[in-house]
C-alpha cells in the first residue's frame, strides 16, 4: 500500500516538473533547478512561479478532484461507469457558468454560478432517480444521461443567442480549460481535506461496494454513509468544474485503471485516485499546451479522446 | 452466547394478512430450520431478525434489548447473516471477501491485523476454500461462492448465525460438511437459524423447526414434534411418504 502510493507520488512529482519545463519556451533541467533554488534569470522565474506553477497545480488539483469524485460515485452506485461528467453534473455547472457569462457577470460570479449549477444538477439527478424508493444504479445512470442531454440542449440554446464576440471564451469553458484557473489553492485545499475526511470511511465503502444489505448486515449505517458520499462527491465535482470548466472522463479512466492494478480497496484507491488523477491532468494539460504551440488546445479535448474509448471498452466488457 | 426472542412479531410481506404472530425464543446452542414454500416469507423473516427490514408489528429482542434500540455496528457484532443473493459489481479476491467479516470489530482507523488474517484463513480452511484465497470471486462456481459467504460469516464470528439457504449450490458432501460445521458451532454455544429448502436436512440435523405457511400462519417447536407428515403435507400441498433411515425420518414426495 505504502509502496504503490510512494510510486504514484514520485510519478506525480516528475509530471509536475515536466509540465514546468515544457511549453512555448522550454526550460532546461539545469535552469529549472536554478529557479527552484531561487536563482536563474528573471524571465524564467516569472514564467515558472507566476504562470506555469499555478496552472500546473490547478491542473493537478482538478484532476485529483474529478478522479476521487468518480471513484466515490462508482462505489455509491456500485457501477464502474459512473462519473461526474456522464451523470450530467458538469453539464449543470456549464449552464450556470454560461448563464453568468451571457449576462456579463464578473469572474467570481461565474465561479459561483458554476458551483450552484453543479449542485443543482446533483440534486436534480439524484432526486429524480431516488423517487420514492431507493437509488437503483441503472435508474440513476439513465437519469444522469438524460439530464445531461437536457443540459446539452440548454447550452446549445444559449450559444445560439450569444453575441459572437463572447463565444470563444464560452466554448473553451465548455471543453474544459485549466488556463481559466485563477489560483490553485482552493481546489488543492478541498482535495486535501476530502482525502483526510474520506479515509476513515474507506473501509465502510469497501463493505458498501458489496451492496447495501450486506453492508448493513456488517454494521454499516448505510443511509448516512450514502448521503455523506453523495454530498462529498458533488462538492468535489463542483469545485473541479468551477476551477477548470467541464473536463470529462477523468473520473472514469483513473479509478478504472487503478482498480486493474491495485484491486478495489478504497483505502488505497482513493488517495491513489487523487495522485493519479492529478498526474493525468497535468500531463494532458502539458500536451494541450505544447502539441500545437504557441496555440493551446482545451485540455478537455485530450481527456475526452482518452475517455470515450475507455468508456466504450468498459461497457463492452461488462456486457 | 446470545438469545434472540420475537414478541408478537408480524413480518411485512406486502399484500398478505397478518396471520399468526411469532413468539419464538431462539436460544444459544439450538439449530433452527425454517421450512415453507416459495413466497412464504422465509427471507423476509431472516432480514427482519437481522434488523434489516422493519416488522409490521411486534419486535425482535437481542439479549432482551429491542433490535430497534441498538446501533447497526452493535447488532453486527452479535448477529450475522448469509444472504441468498450477493452482489459483486467490483472484482474482489476470496481473502478480501472473508476479511470484510471483521468490519464490525474494527474502528475506522484500524486495518486488519495478523489476528484477523488468521481468523479468515481458518474460516476458509474450514469450508475447503483456502486454496482459492487469491482467486477473484467472480471466477468461482456457485457452490464455491456459497462456501466463501459462509466463511465470511465465520470470520465475522457473531453469536447468532442467520443463513438463507446455506446448502444452495452445494454438492452432497459439501452440504453435509456445512451442516456439520453449523451443528458444531451450535454445540459450542452459537445460535443457528436457517432457511432450508430440503425438508430432510431439517429432519436430520435441526433441533427446532419453524413452519411458515403462505397465508401467514406459522407454528414452531422442537423438530421431532413439528415434523408431522400431515403438517408438512399441508405446508407444501404435496402428499408425502415417511420412511426412516439412519435414525431420522425421511420424507419422500408421492408421485402423481
Amino acid at each position: 500500500m505504502i509502496r504503490s502510493l510512494s510510486v504514484l507520488c514520485v510519478v506525480a512529482l516528475l509530471a509536475v516538473l515536466l509540465a514546468l519545463a515544457l511549453g512555448s519556451v522550454t526550460v532546461s533541467p539545469i535552469d529549472l533547478i536554478a529557479v527552484i533554488q531561487g536563482e536563474g534569470n528573471a524571465l524564467h522565474r516569472t514564467l515558472l512561479w507566476e504562470l506555469r506553477l499555478p496552472r500546473t497545480l490547478a491542473a493537478f488539483a482538478t484532476g485529483g478532484l474529478l478522479a476521487v469524485a468518480g471513484a466515490l460515485m462508482q462505489v455509491l452506485l456500485r457501477n464502474p461507469l459512473a462519473d461526474p461528467y456522464v451523470l450530467g453534473l458538469s453539464g449543470g455547472a456549464a449552464v450556470g457558468a454560461l448563464l453568468a457569462m451571457l449576462t456579463g457577470m464578473g469572474t467570481l460570479l461565474i465561479s459561483g454560478s458554476a458551483f450552484a449549477g453543479a449542485m443543482l444538477a446533483t440534486v436534480l439527478v439524484f432526486g429524480l432517480a431516488h423517487g420514492t424508493g431507493s437509488w437503483t444504479p441503472s435508474r440513476l445512470l439513465l437519469t444522469g444521461v438524460v439530464v445531461a442531454a437536457g443540459w446539452g440542449a440548454v447550452i446549445t440554446l444559449m450559444l445560439a443567442i450569444t453575441p459572437s464576440y463572447k463565444l470563444p471564451g464560452m466554448l473553451y469553458w465548455l471543453m474544459g480549460d485549466v488556463s481559466y484557473a485563477r489560483t490553485p489553492w482552493p481546489p488543492l485545499i478541498v482535495l486535501a481535506l476530502s482525502i483526510v475526511l474520506v479515509l476513515p470511511l474507506a473501509r465502510n465503502l469497501n463493505v458498501l461496494a458489496r451492496g447495501p444489505m450486506q453492508a448493513a448486515a456488517l454494521g454499516v449505517s448505510v443511509r448516512p454513509l450514502e448521503w455523506t458520499i453523495y454530498i462529498l462527491a458533488s462538492l468535489l465535482t463542483a469545485t473541479a468544474v468551477t476551477t477548470a470548466g467541464s473536463i470529462g472522463f477523468v473520473g472514469l479512466i483513473v479509478p478504472h485503471m487503478l482498480r486493474l492494478v491495485l484491486g478495489n480497496d478504497q483505502r488505497i484507491i482513493l488517495p491513489a485516485c487523487a495522485l493519479a488523477g492529478g498526474t493525468l491532468l497535468v500531463l494532458a494539460d502539458t500536451l494541450a499546451r505544447t502539441v500545437i504551440a504557441p496555440e493551446q488546445l482545451p485540455v478537455g479535448v485530450i481527456t475526452a479522446l482518452l475517455g470515450v474509448p475507455t468508456f466504450l471498452y468498459l461497457l463492452h466488457r461488462s456486457r | 452466547m446470545s438469545t434472540l426472542r420475537t414478541r408478537g412479531l408480524v413480518i411485512n410481506v406486502p399484500g398478505r394478512p397478518d396471520g399468526y404472530a411469532l413468539d419464538m425464543d431462539i436460544e444459544s446452542g439450538q439449530t433452527w430450520g425454517v421450512l415453507g414454500p416459495n413466497g412464504a416469507g422465509k427471507t423476509t423473516l431472516l432480514h427482519t431478525l437481522a434488523g434489516l427490514l422493519p416488522a409490521r408489528s411486534g419486535q425482535v429482542l437481542l439479549n432482551e434489548s429491542p433490535l430497534a434500540d441498538l446501533k447497526r455496528r452493535e447488532i453486527a457484532r452479535h448477529i450475522g447473516l448469509v444472504f441468498q443473493e450477493r452482489q459483486d459489481s467490483f472484482p474482489a479476491t476470496v481473502m478480501e471477501t472473508a476479511l470484510i467479516g471483521r468490519h464490525p470489530w474494527l474502528s475506522p482507523w484500524e486495518s486488519e491485523q495478523g489476528d484477523d488474517q488468521a481468523r479468515a484463513q481458518q474460516a476458509l480452511t474450514s469450508l475447503d476454500v483456502d486454496h482459492l484465497s487469491d482467486r477473484l470471486l467472480n471466477t468461482l462456481s456457485g457452490g464455491e461462492r456459497q462456501r466463501v459467504a459462509i466463511a465470511t460469516l465465520m470470520t465475522q464470528n457473531p453469536n447468532v448465525w442467520l443463513l438463507d439457504e446455506p446448502t444452495n449450490h452445494l454438492d452432497l458432501h459439501h452440504q453435509v460438511k456445512v451442516i456439520h460445521l453449523l451443528r458444531d458451532q451450535a454445540r459450542v454455544g452459537k445460535t443457528i437459524f436457517m432457511c432450508l429448502h430440503d425438508l430432510n436436512l431439517a429432519a436430520r440435523w435441526c433441533s427446532h423447526v419453524l413452519l411458515l405457511y403462505t397465508n401467514g400462519d406459522a407454528c414452531w417447536g422442537p423438530a421431532d414434534a413439528m415434523l408431522e407428515s400431515s403438517a408438512l403435507e399441508k405446508l407444501y400441498n404435496q402428499k408425502l411418504i415417511t420412511v426412516e433411515a439412519d435414525g431420522a425420518p425421511v420424507f419422500v414426495p408421492v408421485s402423481a
